[in-house]
C-alpha cells in the first residue's frame, strides 16, 4: 500500500468519527497553545526589557557611588559597606573623559537628578530635573525634535535654559509652542530652548517627563550637597560593543586613582547594561522554562488522550482489522495505518494549537500592551512535538492491532 | 501433486489450558483447478476450522497444505497475508464490506494491499463490479445496497485479484430466496468460466449446486453430501 493511500485511509478514519477526533485533538491543541503562549510571553518580556535597557543608550556604562550593587565589577566585602563613601563629582567626570585615562570611552555625561515642581503661569507639574552636559544627548541616544540642546558654554556658565521632554511639554504648555517660553523651577525662570524626542518609559522611569538643564546651572540652583560639584551618577559611552569591557576596566582604574581607593575597598561601582541585560535575560529564560514545563504537562495529558482513543478505536474496529488482514494487509501495513492515524490526530491538534497560540498571542499582546513573540522555530518545534506525541501515543495501540490474529478478528461481532 | 488445493493428513489441535481439542483429525483433500466443490457439515464438525486453514487464516498443527503448488502450512503471518492477497478470494456470510467506503473502494481494497497503481485498480474494480451486475452502483456505500447487492459486491472484491480459489463461507446465509438464487447463479457462471470455487455451507440445497460434495463430521472428511 503506498503512503498516499495510507494517509487517505487514516484521514477517512479520523473524519469518520468527527466528534471523537475533535475531542482528542483538543487535548493536544490546549497543550500546544499554552506552551506556545508561555514561550511567546517569555520571549516578549525578554525583548521588551532588553529594549528598555537599550533605550538608555547603547554601549552604556554607569558609574555610581557606593560599591554595593550586585552588578559591579568588584564585589565589596561586608566591612566596606559601612565605610564612608566619597560622592561622585564633576572632577571624576572630567577625569573619565580624558582620553589618556580612558581611550575607549567615547563620551561622558555626569548626571544629577532631583524631583521638583515646574510652574508655567498657573499651570504646575511635578517632574524630574536632570543636570548634565551636552554629551548626555549622545550618551543616551536621544535627539531634540524642536529647538536645540544647550551648549558646552551654557553648561559651564550656568545659563538658565531648559530642554524638556515631550510629556512635560504637553503637561505645561498643552498644544502651545513651548520654545522661548518660560518655566519656573524653585523660583527661577528658565527659558525653554528645546523639546526631546518621545521614547516612552524605561526602567528608570518615564523618559518623556523630565527637564534637562546644564550641569553648572544644576550645581548652583539645585545642589543640596556641601560640594556643589557632586553628581548622582556618571554615564559613559564606550566606542563600540567590542570595547565595552576595555572601557569598563579603564573607567574603574581611573576611579581608583581619583578616589584613592583600591580594588579591595572600592567606594564606587561601574556597571554595564550588558550585565543587566544578561541577568534579566537568564531570569526570564528560567521563568519561561518553568512555565512551559507546567504547560507541557497538559501536552502529556493530551498524548495520553490520543493513546486512549486509539486503543478504543482498535477495539472497535477489530472486525475491520480482520477483514483487511484477510484481504492481504500485512501486520506492518496495519501497524502503519494506526500509527499514521494517531500522528494525524497529533498533528492536526498541534496545527490548531499553533493557530490558537498565534491568535491568543495577538489578543493577549493587545490586552497587556506587551509583545508576545512566537518565532518560526517555536512553531516548527511545536508541530514536531505534536507529531512525536501522536506517534508515541500510537505505537502501543498500533502494535496491538498488528498482532491480532485474523480469525479472531473476523469472528468478532 | 495435481490439484490447486492439496491437503495431506491435516490436523488442527486447540489447547486451552489443560484441555486439548482436536478439531481436524487427518484431513486429506485434493481440489482440481476449475472444480466447484461444496463442503458441508453440522456446527462443531470442524467446518470453520477447515475453512480457516483453506483460507490461510490459520495454519495446521500437523500435515501439509499446498495451495497453487506452494506449501503454505508453515508460513508466517506476514507471508500468509501475501498468499491470501494473491491466491484467495473471500466471500463472507456477513459480506464484511467497510461501511465508510463506496463499493468501488471496497473492491479496490485487496488491489491496494497488492500494490496495484490507482488507475489500474480503478479499471479492474470497475470491471469486477460490472461482471457481478453492479456497474451502476459503484459509488454507493454498502448501507445504500440491498443484501444481495452487498454480497455481489463482496464477490466482485473476491474476483478482482484473479485468485486461485474463491472461498465462499455460507454466502447465502444472510440472504432471502431471490438473492440466494442470484448469488448461486453468479457462482455457477464463474465456475463455467473456469474459476475454482470452494463453497462452505450447512444447507443441503445450496451444497447440491456444486459439482462435488464433501462432508466433514467430527474432524474427518467423507465424499458425498449427507446433511
Amino acid at each position: 500500500m503506498n503512503p498516499l493511500e495510507t494517509v487517505r485511509t487514516a484521514f477517512t478514519a479520523v473524519m469518520g468519527r468527527k466528534m471523537r477526533s475533535a475531542l482528542t485533538m483538543l487535548g493536544i491543541l490546549i497543550g500546544i497553545a499554552s506552551v506556545m503562549l508561555t514561550v511567546g510571553l517569555g520571549a516578549g518580556a525578554q525583548k521588551s526589557i532588553t529594549d528598555q535597557i537599550n533605550k538608555l543608550g547603547s554601549n552604556l556604562l554607569i558609574v555610581t557611588s557606593g560599591a554595593n550593587t550586585g552588578l559591579t565589577v568588584n564585589n565589596s566585602s561586608a566591612s566596606n559597606r559601612t565605610r564612608f563613601t566619597a560622592p561622585l563629582t564633576l572632577n571624576d567626570a572630567t577625569a573619565l573623559a580624558d582620553k589618556n585615562n580612558c581611550p575607549d570611552v567615547l563620551r561622558v555625561a555626569p548626571v544629577s537628578t532631583t524631583s521638583t515642581t515646574a510652574y508655567v503661569g498657573t499651570t504646575s507639574a511635578t517632574t524630574s530635573v536632570v543636570g548634565t552636559t551636552p554629551d548626555w544627548l549622545g550618551v543616551r541616544a536621544r535627539t531634540v525634535t524642536t529647538g536645540r540642546f544647550f551648549t558646552t558654554g551654557e553648561s559651564s556658565t550656568g545659563s538658565l535654559v531648559a530642554v524638556i521632554g515631550s510629556t512635560t511639554a504637553s503637561n505645561l504648555f498643552g498644544t502651545a509652542y513651548p520654545i522661548g517660553k518660560t518655566v519656573t523651577l524653585t523660583g527661577q525662570s528658565f527659558t525653554v530652548i528645546g523639546v526631546l524626542d518621545t521614547v516612552g518609559s524605561t526602567l528608570s522611569g518615564n523618559e518623556d517627563d523630565q527637564i534637562v538643564i546644564p550641569s553648572g546651572t544644576y550645581a548652583q540652583r539645585f545642589s543640596t550637597s556641601t560640594n556643589m560639584n557632586t553628581v548622582t551618577m556618571i554615564l559613559l559611552e564606550a566606542k563600540d560593543k567590542d570595547s565595552l569591557s576595555a572601557a569598563l576596566q579603564q573607567a574603574t582604574t581611573t576611579m581608583y586613582v581619583m578616589h584613592n581607593v583600591t580594588a579591595l575597598a572600592p567606594d564606587f561601582s561601574v556597571s554595564s547594561q550588558q550585565a543587566l541585560v544578561e541577568t534579566i535575560g537568564s531570569l526570564t529564560t528560567i521563568l519561561t522554562a518553568l512555565l512551559s514545563g507546567i504547560a507541557g504537562i497538559s501536552l502529556l495529558v493530551g498524548g495520553i488522550g490520543v493513546m486512549n482513543i486509539m486503543l478504543v478505536s482498535v477495539t472497535e474496529r477489530i472486525k475491520e482489522i480482520g477483514l483487511r488482514k484477510a484481504l492481504g494487509a500485512r501486520p506492518s501495513v496495519i501497524m502503519l495505518q494506526f500509527l499514521v492515524e494517531a500522528s494525524m490526530l497529533g498533528l492536526m491538534g498541534g496545527a490548531l494549537g499553533i493557530a490558537l497560540g498565534f491568535g491568543g498571542g495577538q489578543l493577549l499582546s493587545k490586552a497587556i500592551g506587551y509583545p508576545v513573540i512566537i518565532s518560526v522555530a517555536a512553531t516548527a518545534l511545536a508541530l514536531g512535538v505534536s507529531l512525536v506525541i501522536g506517534i508515541v501515543a500510537g505505537v502501543y495501540p498500533a502494535w496491538r492491532a498488528a498482532k491480532l490474529a485474523p480469525i479472531d478478528a473476523l469472528r468478532n461481532e | 501433486m495435481t490439484g490447486i488445493v492439496e491437503l495431506d493428513d491435516v490436523h488442527k489441535t486447540y489447547r486451552t489450558g489443560t484441555i486439548t481439542f482436536e478439531a481436524l483429525r487427518g484431513i486429506t483433500l485434493s481440489i482440481a483447478e476449475g472444480e466447484y466443490i461444496a463442503i458441508t457439515g453440522p456446527s462443531g464438525s470442524g467446518k470453520s476450522t477447515l475453512m480457516n486453514i483453506l483460507g490461510c487464516l490459520d495454519v495446521p498443527t500437523d500435515g501439509t497444505y499446498h495451495l497453487g503448488g506452494e506449501d503454505v502450512s508453515r508460513m508466517s503471518e506476514k507471508d500468509l497475508a501475501v498468499v491470501r492477497n494473491k491466491r484467495i478470494g473471500f466471500v463472507f456470510q456477513q459480506f464484511n464490506l467497510l461501511r465508510s467506503m463506496t463499493a468501488q473502494r471496497n473492491v479496490e481494497l485487496p488491489l491496494m494491499y497488492a500494490g496495484v497503481g490507482a488507475r489500474e485498480r480503478h479499471t479492474l474494480a470497475r470491471e469486477a463490479l460490472e461482471r457481478v451486475g453492479l456497474g451502476d452502483r459503484t459509488h454507493h456505500r454498502p448501507g445504500e445496497l440491498s443484501g444481495g447487492q452487498q454480497q455481489r459486491a463482496c464477490i466482485a472484491r473476491a474476483l478482482v485479484t484473479n485468485p486461485d480459489i474463491i472461498l465462499a463461507d455460507e454466502p447465502t446465509g444472510n440472504l432471502d430466496s431471490v438473492s440466494t438464487h442470484d448469488v448461486l447463479t453468479l457462482l455457477h457462471e464463474l465456475h463455467d468460466q473456469g474459476r475454482t470455487i470452494v463453497l462452505i455451507t450447512h444447507e443441503h440445497d445450496v451444497a447440491m449446486e456444486a459439482q462435488r460434495q464433501v462432508q466433514i463430521y467430527d474432524g474427518l472428511l467423507s465424499e458425498g453430501a449427507h446433511v
